[in-house]
C-alpha cells in the first residue's frame, strides 16, 4: 500500500487556510459564491486575439495585480502564474492565522504547475525571435528576467521569501495533477516531520496562443465560441472539450497537533492519497478508467474510509468524451453499485480547466464543500449521456453534510490521482 | 526511514554515453566542454556548454522521435541503460508498485522552440499535436513510465540545479510506503537558442571562450558556470525488493537527505547550507568524521565557492574531508547535474577513488577545503556526501553508503 | 482543387508527421488495417490529419481522429472533402 498519512495527530495534515485567484473573482469567498451559485466564468478570449484559433472560449480571471498588492517591480518581474501564487498564498496566510508562529526552518512551500510562465515564455519568444522570424533569437532584446520564466521553481522561491520558509521548498509538476500531487507531497514532508507547516497548492495562467494551438492540435478544447458561456459541458451528451481556464489555490498545511497547539481553525484533513501511472499514452485515456480506480481504491484505503463513507466527489470532468467515459468508468469500478449513489460534480463547467492548478481549486472545493455543507454544481448539464449515467448534480447545488469528499484527476503524461479529504473529527481514525 | 538499494546505473554526459564510458573520462579527466555545435552561438555572450549528443537512431523506436525534444530522447536511453543494469524485469513487478520521478528545468525547450516558430511565423494551425507534452515539465517521467510500463506513483521536480537529489528523495519516500521500484534522477538540458538566451540572462555563466578556463569553480578566476546536458537515472529498490529478487548490482544506499531554502538575499539570517548539509547527516546517522568524500555545488561564482568551501570547513573541519566537482567535465546539468554526482558518487565509492576537479589552476579556498584536482585519488570509500544548491536558493544534501 | 490523395502518399505523411514503427510493415496491402496495429495512437493521427488539412487546404470534421480508424476511412474522408473519388 502506498500511503503517507497515519494516525498519529503529529503526523495527519490539516488544510487551516485557503487562498484562491480564480475566473469569477479573487479571493475565497467569491469563488465559493461563483461555484455555489453554479455561474459560469467562461467568456471569448480577451487577453489576446484569438481569432485565427479553433478554440476562442476560456475562463479568464479579472484580476488586477495593483489592486492585490503588488509592486510596480514585482508585476513587471513575475509571469502572471507567479502573480496568482502570490497572492493567493498571502490569503492563505492571512487566513490560517498561522504567520506569527511560522518558523524559518520548520516551514516549506511546495507549488504545483503544469504550464510554468508559459505566457512570458510566449510573448518573450515573439520578441526576441521577431515573431518567429529566424531560429536563431537576439539576446539584445531579452528580458533580464528570462531565467525566471525559463524555471518555474522561481515562483516556490517568492512565496518562501515572502513567508520567511527556510524548510523544503520546490515544484511538483505532473501536468493537470499537479494540484493534487503538490498537496499530497507537502502532506508527505509533514507526515515524515521535515515540516511543521507546508505552504503549497498550485498556479497556472497559460492563457496564451501556444496553449491555445497546442490544444487546438488535439482538439480537446471546446469550439463552442458562439456561447462561451456554456461552453464547457462536462458530462452532457453534446460535450465536445473543456473551455481553458487559469487561477490559483494555495493552502496552509499543517500537522493537526500543531493546528490544535495553536487553536487554529481546520477546514479539512487531508486523510489519504495515492497517484497512479497508466503507461498508456501522454494524452490519452483507455475507457476503463482501470488506473484512475486503482487510485481512488488506494486513496480511501489510505484513508480508512469505503465507498459508502463518500459523501461527494469532486471530478475530473474535463468534459472531452473521452475523459468523461473514463472517469465513470474509473467510479463504478472503485465504488461499485455505489457509485450511482453519490453526488458527483465538476467545477470545471464554471471556472474552465486551468491545467496544472485545477485540482487545488478543486481540493478548496471539497474543503469549502465540507465547511459550508454545500455541494457545488456541474453547470450546464442539460441533456444526459446515456453512458455518463451517475449522480453528476446537474445545475443547482445541494445543501448536504460533507464529511469525506473525494477529487481525483488525470493528467498528460498518463498520471492519476485521487485525494480524500475528511471534516476534522467527523471520521474515527 | 527506510535506506533503499541502488541497483541500476544509466548515465548520458557529455564526456561519455554509458555508465562506463562515462566513468572512464571521468577518471581519464577528460572533458565534454567545447564550442556549441547544436547551433551557432556566435552572436550570444557565451559559446561553451557540455553538449550531449545521442542519436536516437537505432536506440529508440522510430515513433517515439518525432514527438520527443532530444532531451527526452537521452532520458529514454538512460532510462533503458539503468533498467538494464539492474537486470529488472518490470512486467514482473506487482501491478503499481514501480514509479518514476524525474527532474526537470525548463522541459522540452528545442521542440518548444520550434513549435513558437511555427505559431509565430506560420500561425496556430502550423503547432504540432505533441507540443502540448513534450515541452511540459514531467515528459521524461511520462515517457519513461509508458515505455517500460511502470505505473506506481510518478512525478517531477523542479529546484533548479538542486532538483536532481530532491526527485531521488521523493522516489525514497515513495519506497517508504509501498512501492519496490523507483526509476529516479534526472537527464535535462535542451539547448537551443532560445533555452541559450533564457540561461544567459541569468547573469551567472561564463562568458569566457577556452573551455579549460571557463567554469573553474573553487579557483581565484572562476566566472560563472557553463550549462551542460545529460545527467543520471539510477534503479532505486527497497531492501527488501531488492533481496528478494538477489538483484546483481548493490551500488549503495541513499542513508539520508535534507533540503533547505536561503533566506531573501541581504537578509541577516544564515543562508541554509550548513544546516542542509547537517540534517542530512542527522537523517542518515551519520557523524561528519564518517563521510569519505563530498561532491560539492561547486557553482563557480565566486561568492557561491567561497560560502561552500567556509560551510564545508565548519562541518567536516578545514581539509578534513576530500572535496571533488566532476562536473567541471559536465558543465552544470540543471536538473541532471546532481543526479550524475549520485551515479558518480557511487560508482567512486564501489572503485575506491575520488574522480577529479579538472581545470583548476590557481585552486583559492586551500585553507578551507582539501580539493581532489587533477588526477584521480584512489582510496576507501564507504560513505559519501553530495551536495547541491539552485539558484535561486535551493540547497539540497545526500549522504550515501556503499554496500558492506 | 487538389489531386487526389493515395496510400502511398498517406504512408509518407505518416511517417513524416509521427515517425514508423520499425516492426510494421507498411508496404502492403494495409487500406484496412487499424491505424492502432499500424504502430499510429490517437495524437499520430492528430498531427497527420493536421497536415492533410493545411496542405490541401481541408477541413475534416472534428470527430475523425478516434471515429476513423483505417487508412481506407481516412483516405474516402479526405478525397470527399477536396472533391476527388478516392
Amino acid at each position: 500500500m502506498v500511503s503517507g498519512t497515519s494516525t498519529d495527530g503529529s503526523r495527519r495534515v490539516a488544510i487551516s487556510g485557503i487562498g484562491i485567484v480564480a475566473p469569477g473573482g479573487v479571493g475565497t469567498k467569491q469563488f465559493w459564491d461563483l461555484l455555489t451559485n453554479g455561474r459560469t466564468a467562461t467568456r471569448s478570449i480577451s487577453m489576446f486575439d484569438a481569432s485565427q484559433f479553433r478554440s476562442r472560449v476560456a475562463a479568464e480571471c479579472d484580476f488586477d495585480p495593483v489592486a492585490n498588492g503588488l509592486s510596480r517591480r514585482e508585476i513587471r518581474m513575475w509571469d502572471r502564474t507567479t502573480q496568482f501564487a502570490v497572492v493567493a498564498a498571502a490569503e492563505a496566510v492571512a487566513d490560517s492565522g498561522v504567520l506569527d508562529v511560522l518558523v524559518p526552518e520548520r516551514t516549506g512551500v511546495i507549488t504545483g504547475t503544469a504550464c510554468g510562465m508559459t505566457q512570458s515564455l510566449d510573448s518573450e519568444y515573439a520578441i526576441v525571435s521577431d515573431e518567429g522570424s529566424a531560429w536563431q533569437v537576439d539576446q539584445a532584446h531579452a528580458s533580464p528576467y528570462l531565467y525566471d520564466y525559463f524555471l518555474p521553481s522561481s515562483m516556490a522561491a517568492e512565496i518562501a521569501w515572502r513567508t520567511g520558509a527556510e524548510g523544503p521548498v520546490g515544484i511538483v509538476s505532473t501536468g493537470c495533477t499537479s494540484g493534487i500531487d503538490v498537496i499530497t507531497h507537502a502532506a508527505e514532508l509533514i507526515a515524515e516531520g521535515s515540516a511543521d507547516v507546508v505552504i503549497a497548492g498550485a498556479s497556472d495562467a497559460a492563457i496564451s496562443p501556444i496553449t491555445v494551438a497546442c490544444f487546438d492540435a488535439i482538439k480537446a478544447t471546446t469550439p463552442r465560441n458562439d456561447t462561451p458561456e456554456s461552453a464547457a459541458r462536462p458530462f452532457d451528451r453534446t460535450r465536445n472539450g473543456f473551455a481553458l481556464g487559469e487561477g490559483a489555490a494555495i493552502f496552509v498545511l499543517e500537522s493537526v497537533d500543531h493546528a490544535r497547539r495553536r487553536g487554529a481553525h481546520v477546514y479539512a484533513e487531508i486523510a489519504g492519497h495515492a497517484a497512479r501511472a497508466n503507461a498508456y499514452s501522454m494524452t490519452g485515456l483507455r475507457l476503463d478508467g482501470r488506473e484512475l480506480a486503482a487510485a481512488i481504491t488506494a486513496a480511501m484505503r489510505d484513508a480508512r474510509v469505503g465507498p459508502a463513507d463518500l459523501d461527494y466527489i469532486n471530478a475530473h470532468g474535463s468534459g472531452t468524451k473521452q475523459n468523461d467515459l473514463h472517469e465513470t468508468a474509473a467510479y463504478k469500478a472503485s465504488l461499485g453499485h455505489v457509485a450511482y449513489q453519490k453526488p458527483i460534480s465538476t467545477i470545471k463547467s464554471m471556472i474552465g480547466h486551468s491545467l496544472g492548478a485545477i485540482c487545488s481549486l478543486e481540493v478548496a472545493a471539497c474543503a469549502l464543500a465540507i465547511e459550508h455543507s454545500v455541494i457545488p454544481p456541474t453547470a450546464n448539464l442539460h441533456e444526459r449521456d446515456p453512458q455518463c449515467d451517475l449522480d453528476y448534480v446537474p445545475l443547482v447545488a445541494r445543501e448536504q453534510q460533507v464529511r469525506v469528499a473525494l477529487n481525483v484527476a488525470s493528467g498528460f503524461g498518463g498520471f492519476q490521482s485521487a485525494v480524500v479529504l475528511t471534516k476534522p473529527g467527523a471520521v474515527a481514525r | 526511514m527506510t535506506a533503499p538499494v541502488v541497483t541500476g546505473i544509466g548515465v548520458a554526459a557529455p564526456n561519455g554515453i554509458g555508465t562506463e564510458e562515462y566513468w572512464a573520462a571521468v577518471l581519464r579527466g577528460e572533458s565534454g566542454i567545447r564550442r556549441i555545435t547544436r547551433f551557432d552561438p556566435t552572436d550570444y555572450t557565451a559559446a561553451l556548454a557540455g553538449e550531449l549528443i545521442v542519436d536516437p537512431a537505432g536506440r529508440l523506436p522510430g515513433r517515439l522521435v518525432p514527438q520527443t525534444d532530444h532531451m527526452t530522447q537521452a532520458a529514454l536511453v538512460v532510462a533503458e541503460q539503468a533498467l538494464a543494469d539492474a537486470e529488472v524485469v518490470t512486467e514482473d513487478l506487482p501491478e503499481y508498485s514501480a514509479g518514476v520521478v524525474t527532474s526537470a528545468s525548463g522541459g522540452g525547450f528545442e521542440f518548444g522552440q520550434r513549435e513558437l516558430e511555427a505559431l509565430w511565423h506560420k500561425g496556430g494551425k502550423y503547432v504540432s499535436a505533441y507540443q502540448s507534452f513534450a515541452w511540459f515539465y514531467p515528459v521524461n517521467t511520462g515517457q519513461i513510465s509508458i515505455r517500460h510500463d511502470l505505473r506506481g506513483p510518478s512525478g517531477a521536480v523542479v529546484s533548479e540545479q538542486a532538483g536532481g537529489l530532491d526527485a531521488v528523495a521523493k522516489a525514497r519516500r515513495n519506497l517508504g510506503v509501498g512501492a519496490r521500484l523507483m526509476v529516479a534522477g534526472g537527464v535535462d538540458g535542451s539547448l537551443c537558442p532560445w533555452s541559450w538566451v533564457c540561461q544567459l540572462q541569468s547573469g551567472r555563466v561564463s562568458d569566457r571562450s577556452d573551455p579549460k578556463r571557463a567554469y573553474v569553480p573553487f579557483d581565484a578566476e572562476a566566472s560563472g558556470w557553463l550549462p551542460g546536458e545529460g545527467g543520471a537515472l539510477l534503479v532505486l529498490e527497497s531492501p527488501e525488493a531488492a533481496a528478494e529478487r538477489d538483484a546483481g548490482h548493490r551500488y549503495g544506499q541513499i542513508l539520508g537527505y535534507a533540503a533547505t531554502f536561503d533566506p531573501r538575499p541581504g537578509s541577516d539570517r544564515p543562508d541554509g547550507l550548513r544546516r542542509c548539509i547537517e540534517l542530512a547527516l542527522a537523517d542518515a546517522r551519520v557523524e561528519p568524521s564518517e563521510v569519505d568524500v563530498v561532491f560539492a555545488d561547486a557553482a563557480g561564482v565566486p561568492a557561491a565557492d567561497r560560502r561552500e568551501a567556509e560551510v564545508l570547513a565548519e562541518v567536516f573541519g578545514a581539509r578534513q574531508v576530500p572535496v571533488t566537482a566532476p562536473k567541471t567535465m559536465t558543465g552544470r546539468l540543471l536538473g541532471g547535474g546532481a543526479a550524475l554526482d549520485l551515479a558518480t558518487a557511487l560508482l567512486a565509492m564501489r572503485d575506491s577513488v575520488i574522480p577529479p576537479t579538472v581545470h583548476i589552476d590557481q585552486f583559492d579556498h586551500a585553507s578551507l577545503i582539501d580539493l581532489v584536482r587533477t588526477t584521480p585519488r584512489e582510496q576507501p570509500l564507504r560513505t559519501a556526501l553530495v551536495v547541491a544548491r539552485g539558484f535561486p536558493g535551493f540547497n539540497s544534501a545526500m549522504v550515501l553508503r556503499r554496500p558492506a | 482543387m487538389s489531386a487526389p490523395l493515395s496510400l502511398d502518399d498517406l504512408v509518407i505523411l505518416l511517417k513524416e508527421c509521427a515517425g514508423e514503427d520499425e516492426t510494421v510493415d507498411l508496404t502492403g496491402d494495409i487500406l484496412d488495417t487499424e491505424f492502432e496495429d499500424l504502430g499510429y495512437d490517437s495524437l499520430a493521427l492528430f498531427n497527420t490529419v493536421g497536415r492533410i488539412e493545411r496542405d490541401y487546404e481541408v477541413q475534416l470534421p472534428d470527430g475523425v481522429v478516434g471515429e476513423v480508424t483505417t487508412p481506407r476511412a481516412l483516405l474516402g474522408l479526405v478525397n470527399e472533402a477536396i472533391g476527388q473519388p478516392a
